[in-house]
C-alpha cells in the first residue's frame, strides 16, 4: 500500500551490509505482521474455516491483504469465485511492485523464482529505501525471508489459538479484521483516491442487502470513475497524491 | 474455501509478482495504469472495511463492531502503533457487548 519510500540519502558505499536502524525497522515490521498473521489465523478458524485453509493460503499466496480479503468474503457468506477475485484485485498492486524490484531480483532463475514469491508491500518498501543495488538486495532479502518465516509461524499459532476460542464475538475479534484493513489502507487515502473510495463504499453499502455477499466489495470499483475522469480532465499527467 | 480456489489465487498472485521482473527489459507499465491499479486496491480495501464494519452477510452487524472500527480509525489517524489499534478495536467491541449493546 503506502510504500513510504522516503528516498533517504545515505552513503551508498559498495558495502551490502544493512545499518542497525534498517535491521531494527525490519524487526518491528515483522513483529507487527506477526500480530496480523496471528489474527488472520484466529479469525479464519474461529469463523468456521478448517485450520489448513489459513495455513495453505499463507504459504501459497503470502499476501496479507488479499488473504484477509478472500477470507472476509467467504466468512461474509460469499462464494469462492468472489473471494478469489477480491484477492486478485488487491494483489494487482504487486504488478508495479514487481517492476520496481526487477533489478533487485536479477535474472538468475535460482533467485528470481523464489524471490518473486516474497515480493510484498514491506519487502519492496525496504528495498526502495536503499539507493545502492547491493543494499537494496540485502534489505529486500532480509525483510522478505524474515517476513515469510514470521508470517507463516504466526498464522499457524493464530489458527491453533482460534480453535480454542469458542465465542470470538465476545472477545471482539470480528472488529479486529476491519481494524487491520483500516490501518493498512488509511495512509494511502489521498485527495485523489478519497472521493473514489467514498463513492465505492457507498455503492458497496447500498448493494449489501440486495446482492450476494462478496459482490458489494467488487461493485465498489465503480468508484474508480472519479479517478479516471479526474485524470482525464487534468491538462498535465497527474503526479499528485 | 476449496483448495482449488486457494491455488487459483496463489497462481494468479505469483503471476502478478513475477511479470515485472520477467518483462522489465522489454517494457514498463504506463504510469496511468500503475496509478489505476493502486487506486483500485485502495477503493476495494475501503469498501471491505466499511462493509465488514457495519454488515454481517446481508444484515446489519449491530453497534459494537462499527463503534470499534470507528475508534480504530481515530487511532490510525492519530498515528497510534499498529498493535494498539488492533487490540483497542477488539477490546472496544468486546466492551460494548459486555455492556449489553448488541
Amino acid at each position: 500500500m503506502d510504500m513510504r519510500s522516503t528516498g533517504r540519502t545515505r552513503g551508498s558505499g559498495p558495502t551490502a551490509l544493512l545499518d542497525r536502524a534498517t535491521v531494527r525497522d525490519i524487526a518491528l515490521v515483522c513483529l507487527a505482521d506477526a500480530l496480523v498473521g496471528a489474527s488472520f489465523g484466529a479469525i479464519s478458524v474461529s469463523g468456521g474455516l478448517p485450520v489448513w485453509v489459513p495455513v495453505a493460503m499463507s504459504v501459497l499466496v503470502f499476501a496479507g491483504g488479499a488473504q484477509f480479503a478472500a477470507v472476509g468474503v467467504v466468512l461474509a457468506g460469499g462464494g469462492p469465485a468472489a473471494a478469489v477475485v477480491a484477492g486478485l484485485v488487491l494483489n494487482t498492486r504487486l504488478l508495479p511492485f514487481g517492476f520496481a524490484v526487477a533489478d533487485v531480483l536479477g535474472s538468475r532463475w535460482s533467485a528470481l523464482l523464489p524471490g518473486a514469491h516474497v515480493v510484498t508491500d514491506e519487502s519492496v518498501a525496504f528495498a526502495l529505501r536503499e539507493s545502492d543495488v547491493g543494499r537494496r538486495r540485502a534489505a529486500f532479502w532480509t525483510c522478505a525471508v524474515a517476513l515469510f518465516l514470521v508470517w507463516n509461524v504466526a498464522v499457524v499459532a493464530g489458527a491453533a489459538a482460534g480453535r480454542l476460542i469458542s465465542d470470538t464475538d465476545a472477545l471482539g475479534l470480528d472488529a479486529a479484521f476491519p481494524a487491520v484493513l483500516l490501518a493498512l489502507v488509511l495512509p494511502s487515502l489521498t485527495r485523489r483516491t478519497g472521493p473514489a473510495a467514498a463513492l465505492g463504499a457507498v455503492v458497496a453499502l447500498a448493494a449489501t442487502p440486495f446482492v450476494s455477499p462478496g459482490l458489494p466489495v467488487l461493485l465498489a470499483l465503480v468508484g474508480l470513475v472519479l479517478v479516471v475522469r479526474r485524470t482525464a480532465a487534468e491538462p498535465t499527467p497527474a503526479g499528485e497524491s | 474455501m476449496p483448495f482449488a480456489a486457494i491455488v487459483v489465487l496463489a497462481v494468479g498472485t505469483y503471476a502478478l509478482r513475477i511479470a515485472g521482473p520477467l518483462a522489465h527489459h522489454r517494457f514498463t507499465l504506463p504510469p496511468r495504469l500503475q496509478e489505476l491499479l493502486s487506486d483500485a486496491a485502495v477503493v476495494l480495501l475501503v469498501a471491505l472495511v466499511v462493509t465488514s464494519a457495519v454488515a454481517a452477510g446481508q444484515h446489519p452487524a449491530g453497534w459494537a463492531r462499527p463503534v470499534a472500527v470507528l475508534l480504530a480509525g481515530v487511532l490510525v489517524w492519530r498515528r497510534a502503533p499498529f498493535p494498539v489499534v488492533v487490540v483497542a478495536a477488539a477490546a472496544t467491541a468486546a466492551g460494548v457487548r459486555l455492556l449489553g449493546v448488541a
